[in-house]
Formats: structure tokens, sequence, C-alpha cells
């Protein structure tokens, strides 16, 4: 380019009306090639996406002229040397740890939210903030091995060890509370954040004590950004694998009893996959059938939560 | 405001007390949420320290008082060594052992290893927590006394120089994570290869050339989407295409370069770190794209200017001016991927390695895998073992942390044009 430029000047043409045009017409192969590229490497997405539905959606349909659909989604057993193939001992499981997991982390969550946006001095933010976000990084394996070693040891000794299950799905519910929670609380301080300062003020004016001012106040204000996070934390909930694999136990079980041992949908199909497995059986395909409805239910979970996040942004802006 | 009642306040002064109390406790409640954070931090740091070192009782095939007279096996020289293993070993094994190289010529601390795993052959008994090995120690005595009246007690440090430089194995006393390290490394280094180009190409894309047309609508809600997969359908995705489909790519057979047996098989470091890839694409995008949005448009527009085409404008400014924020991206993508377990389960890292992998056409395991493998085994010795790996997959995310960070800061000084 500045060579070109050089040169031209060089060689003593009048003015820039004279080179400028003949420059913009130079073929470029190379500023081509440099975007297909990047439009190739933008593509990756869509094919990871279609790669995602395709390789679960035609797995499953080979699963589906086994077992039918209604059979799948209605059937209270899940035991496939025998040929049955019921989800809802799994969905339970996913249910059950994941409604603990909701009871630990959104009102702890929110209500470090509140502290955090609300209340927090610099130097509080600075101690607890630093906390949330190591938490937030620790592999789940790691709680994995917390619920194991200290959750349930916890939990026999309050509840008692013949009614409490070496692994049962409140102990997995709770870790993954704790795993849960530092991501509840950055996303509801972000929405409470968020919130126009001269709510707050108009709030106080009016004689609000500062409980009432962030209860009654701010946290309406900021509704559809709390519940997004909560929506993305069920989301969360339902895919995460590794606690209840190592904490839920194995084999499926249709139960309510959180003392007892249950396989959730994610903890099967690692404990399943995880063998040997030929890739011609129908249990292989029916971890595809299970992983297709996982897919679709975080994803409507996502595409809610961030439905409700867009609305938001139209009322504030 | 002054000291006359004031009519109007009458009803407002009244419940002032309550209001200001209530608004106290909730406070307080407040703070309690938020500081379980530390807590539960704190708990968890402590479990894991608790589980890495501590008593254990360890019991000999043969008592090597006996064997050596009560002299320490380690102040033995060489040659006493080699006549203590020839008198006590089985003939068969040492046959065995002078195919592999000969006995004489191998050092002292060979030769100690070798009369423990032929000799020894030193178990487990009994393993217990540091709380209990600091304030307990009494019981532990008495107990390891009356229980294992031939066992040894001593302070065990699971987490010791000896299990990170030893490959995997099935003894609890001598297995290491070596094997899974390399692992880790290895399908790391095929992740972020693969990702931080295509997932930064990506995001140049869109916000340096993508016109508001549906095909970049597509690619951005693809993105945002995959972002909230669970990674463990990345995992059946992976064991679909990348073990299954490709598998005389992932295995090398393409290439002549499979393991001997391995050609049919396609769980491989290649194909884990592909998987790992896909999984982090999402978050390099995104990071990337608003560190490229937060550059002022003025750069663009001064580099165009000057006669610059489209990609010298990205190539020369803004993404030098972007480094740093880009590899803030690309740390909590390492981060990410460093841990993930789940996809790396049903992508099929072996349960059990006999050797170390040695390039990205070899069967793995990684660090989360082995902390799963040995968390989920019944045998409490090996749930020590697990938090000695615990404590160096987090002492590894922080060095590579801090690497990345002094890389980042690096990039930032170079690319600030003040």
């Amino acid at each position: 380019m500045t060579q070109s430029l050089s040169k031209a000047a060089l060689r003593g043409r009048p003015g820039a009306s004279d080179w400028a045009p003949r420059l913009a017409r130079r073929p470029r192969p190379l500023e081509a090639l440099i975007q297909a590229g990047l439009l190739g490497a933008g593509a990756v997405s869509i094919l990871t996406a279609a790669g995602i539905m395709i390789t679960l959606g035609t797995e499953s349909l080979t699963f589906f002229k086994d077992v039918s659909l209604w059979e799948f989604l209605s059937g209270t057993v899940w035991q496939p040397s025998v040929g049955q193939f019921g989800i809802l001992p799994l969905l339970s499981a996913t249910l059950g740890t994941s409604l603990w997991a909701m009871a630990v982390a959104l009102p702890l969550g929110l209500a470090a939210a509140i502290y955090l946006a609300e209340y927090a001095s610099d130097k509080a933010r600075g101690i607890l903030k630093p906390a949330l976000e190591v938490l937030a990084g620790v592999p789940t394996v790691v709680y994995g091995y917390f619920a194991l070693t200290v959750v349930t040891p916890a939990l026999r000794a309050v509840f008692g060890g013949e009614r409490v299950e070496v692994y049962n799905t409140l102990s997995a519910g709770l870790a993954m509370g704790a795993l849960i929670l530092p991501l509840v609380a950055s996303l509801c301080e972000d929405a409470l954040s968020a919130v126009p300062r001269s709510l707050r003020e108009a709030a106080y004016a009016m004689g609000a004590t500062k409980l009432e001012t962030s209860v009654r106040v701010v946290l309406p204000a900021a509704f559809s950004g709390v519940a997004a996070a909560f929506i993305l934390a069920l989301s969360r909930a339902v895919g995460e694998t590794m606690i209840v694999a190592l904490a839920a136990g194995a084999g499926p079980k249709l139960t309510l009893n959180p003392f007892v041992a249950a396989e959730t949908m994610t903890g099967h199909i690692a404990r399943i996959s995880g063998g040997d497995l030929s890739y011609d059986s129908v249990d292989y395909k029916s971890l595809f059938a299970i992983a297709l409805l996982l897919f679709m239910m975080t994803l409507v979970l996502n595409l809610v939560s961030r439905r409700i996040v867009r609305l938001r942004q139209e009322v504030y802006e | 405001m002054s000291g006359r009642p004031d009519p109007s306040r009458a009803g407002f002064d009244d419940r002032l007390d309550e209001r200001k109390a209530k608004a106290g406790r909730w406070k307080a409640a407040f703070l309690a949420a938020a500081s379980l954070a530390v807590v539960s931090l704190a708990v968890l740091v402590l479990s894991i320290v608790d589980d890495a070192f501590g008593y254990v009782v360890i019991r000999y095939a043969v008592n090597p008082a006996e064997l050596t007279d009560g002299r320490e096996l380690a102040e033995l020289t060489d040659g006493e060594l080699l006549e203590l293993l020839q008198a006590q070993a089985p003939a068969r094994r040492l046959r065995a052992l002078e195919r592999e190289a000969p006995l004489a010529g191998r050092g002292h601390d060979e030769l100690l290893s070798l009369i423990e795993a032929e000799i020894l052959k030193p178990e487990i008994a009994a393993a217990y927590s540091l709380a209990e090995s600091l304030f307990d120690k009494r019981r532990i005595v008495e107990e390891s006394k009356a229980e294992f009246p031939d066992g040894y007690l001593s302070f065990r440090s699971w987490l010791s120089p000896s299990f990170l430089g030893s490959s995997l194995n099935a003894k609890p006393l001598s297995t290491g994570v070596l094997t899974a390290i390399k692992g880790t490394f290895l399908t790391i280094l095929v992740a972020m290869a693969t990702a931080l180009p295509l997932g930064v190409a990506a995001a140049v894309w869109l916000e340096e050339y993508a016109r508001d047309n549906w095909l970049n609508r597509l690619i951005q809600a693809s993105i945002y989407n995959l972002a909230g997969v669970p990674s463990i359908v990345y995992g059946m995705l992976g064991l679909a295409v990348f073990v299954r489909l490709l598998a005389p790519l992932s295995s090398g057979a393409v290439f002549g370069l499979a393991a001997e047996g391995m050609e049919a098989n396609g769980r491989t470091v290649l194909a884990a770190g592909l998987t790992l890839a896909l999984l982090v694409l999402p978050v390099i995008v995104i990071s990337t794209q608003e560190a490229l949005k937060a550059i002022p448009s003025t750069l663009r527009a001064s580099s165009l200017a000057l006669g610059a085409t489209r990609w010298q404008t990205v190539w020369h400014h803004v993404l030098p001016a972007s480094a740093g924020r880009v590899m803030t991206g690309a740390v909590l993508a390492l981060s990410r991927a460093i841990g993930e377990t789940a996809p790396l389960v049903v992508v099929g890292a072996s349960t059990f390695l006999t050797q170390d992998p040695t390039g990205i056409f070899s069967p793995f395991t990684t660090l989360p895998i082995q902390i799963y493998q040995w968390t989920s085994r019944p045998q409490p010795e090996f749930r020590h073992l697990a938090a000695a790996a615990i404590i160096t997959l987090l002492g590894l995310m922080l060095i590579l942390n801090a690497f990345a960070i002094v890389a980042r800061q690096k990039a930032r000084a170079k690319g600030n044009p003040s």
C-alpha cells in the first residue's frame, strides 16, 4: 500500500484523483480469500449447532423405531437389559436434584446479590466477589468429590445413617446448589446494578429504609433480569453431570425420596457411555434420545431466559 | 424536624424503630448469604487438604526390619541391595527383570523401588485424615497397634514429588498423576490450537465484516445458543462425529500413525481435544466480540482513511489494540477446558492406562477424569489420591492462569497506542 503510494508520488502524478480510483479497482485476491476464511470460521458455529441436532436427531430416530415415543415419555421403568425404556425415572431424578439445587441457590444467590449490589462497601466487595469468582471457576468434578466426602457424611450425621443412603439425590442437589450460587449471585447483581439510581433516590426521599428500597423498589424494577438468571440457573442444573454422576448414585429409580439413590439423565449417559458399548445396540441409541430431550429442555430454558432479558432492555432504553 | 411533635408524622414515627430493626435483621441475613460463598470455599479447601495428608498404616509382605537386620534399606550399598534382591525375589521375576535391563547396571533408587515392588509389597491397611492425625493421634496409635500389630504407622503426604512424577498404576502407594497431566496438556493444546484461531476469526467476521443478513444472524444465534448447551451434549456430538465417523482420522490411521491395535479406535487425544474445542468456541467468540466492540471506530476510520484495506486495518490496528481483552477471553476458555470432565467421559477417556500418551493419536486420561475415577472407587485410600489429584489440578489451573495473565499484561502494554 505505502509502496504504491510512494511510486505514484515519485512518478510525479498530479493529484489524488488520478490514482485513487485505480487503487480502489485493483483486484485483491488475498483480501477476498481472507474474508472467505473468516466467514468459514463463523460457519463452524452453524455446523456445530447443526451437527448436534443431526447426530442427536438421526440416532434418536432409529431408537424410536424400536421404542415408541409414547413408551419413552410415559414409561416408569428404565431397564435396557429387558427392553424397558421409560424416561420418567431419569427425568424425575434430574428434576429432583435440580429443585434441591434451586432451593439452595436461588434464595441465597439473590440475597448475596442484594448485599453486593445495595449494601456492600468496597472492602467487603473486594473479599466477596473474588470468592464467588473462584467458586464459579472450580471444576464440577471437585464439587462431586465435595458432595461425596463432605455433604453426604453431614447428611448421614444429621438424619441418621440408616435413613440416608451413601448415594442420594439430596447430597448431589445441595452440592449443585453451591455450584450454581455464584452464577445466580453474579447475574442477579448485574440486574440490580442496572436499575437507575434515580429510583433508589426517590424511594429514600419518601422516607423508605434501605431494606424497603432494595426489596420493594429495586428488586421489582430488576425483576426480569432476576427471573432470567433463575431460568439460566435451572438450565445449568439440568445439564450438570459430574456431581450427579458421583453423588446421586447409579441405577435409575422412580422415587421422590431425596435420601435414596436415583440416577439422573446426565448421570446415566456418563455411566453408560464410559463403558464398552456396541455402536449398533439399542442402549447406545437410547443415550442419544436422552441427550436430545436434555438438549431441548436446556434450549427452551435458554431461549426463554434470553427473551426475558431482551424485554428488560426494551423497558430501560 | 423541631422538638415540637408534628401531627402528620405520628404514624410514621411510631413504626420507625420497628422498621429500622427489621432493616437491620435483613441486612445481617443478606451479609450471611454473601459470606456463605467464603465459608463454602473454605470448607471445600479444608476438606481437600484434610484428605491429602494424614497417617497411614502400611503392612509389608516381608518385614523390612528382618530383611536388613535393623538397618535402613536406603543405607545399604548397591551391591548389598542386589544381593538382597537376588536372594529374596522369585527366580522367574528375576529373569524377567534381567531381560529388561541388566540388574547389575541399575542405580540405587531403581534397586530400592524394585525391592519394594518385588519383596516388601507394601499395602495400605488403614488411612486417616489430617484432622484425625493432628487432633486424635493417641487413638490412631492405639487403634493401629490393636488392629494391625504387624503394620507400620507413618505420616504420609499423598501429594508428593513421586505422586506428580509417577505414571498411573493400580497400586495406591506408588501410582501417580503424570499420565493424567500429560493427557491434560495434550488435549488442552489441541483444543486451544483449534478454538482460539477459529473463535477470533469468527468474531472478526461478525464484528468487522458481516452485514446484517439472515446468514450472519444465524451465525450469531447459533453462537449464543451453543454457549448454553450442556457440556455432556458436546460429548455425545464428539462421540458420534470425532470418535465414530472420523475414526480413521482421529486414530491416525489415515496418516499411518495409529498406535498398534488402535486402527479403528477413535477414542484419542485428538477426538477429545476437538470436542473441547467446540465446547469453548462460543466462549472465545463472545468474549472476542466484546473486545472488538470496545475498540473506538475512530481507529478503524483513521486506518482506512490512510488507504489501508479492511484486513490491514484489522490485522495491524484493531486486533493488536484489543489483544489484552482477547487474551482474557482465552484464559476463561482455557480454565473451562482444563476442568471439563463430562464430555471426556463420553468421548472415552480410558479408565486405565498402562502407558503415558505420546501424541495426539494416543488413548488418554486427564486430571479431572482421574479425580472422577478415584473418587468413585469405594476403597478409602483412593479418596486420598483424589484429594491429592484435586490439589494438582487446582495448582495447574492457577499456574496456567498466572501465565495467561502475564501474557495479557504484555499484550496490553504492546497494544496500547499511547
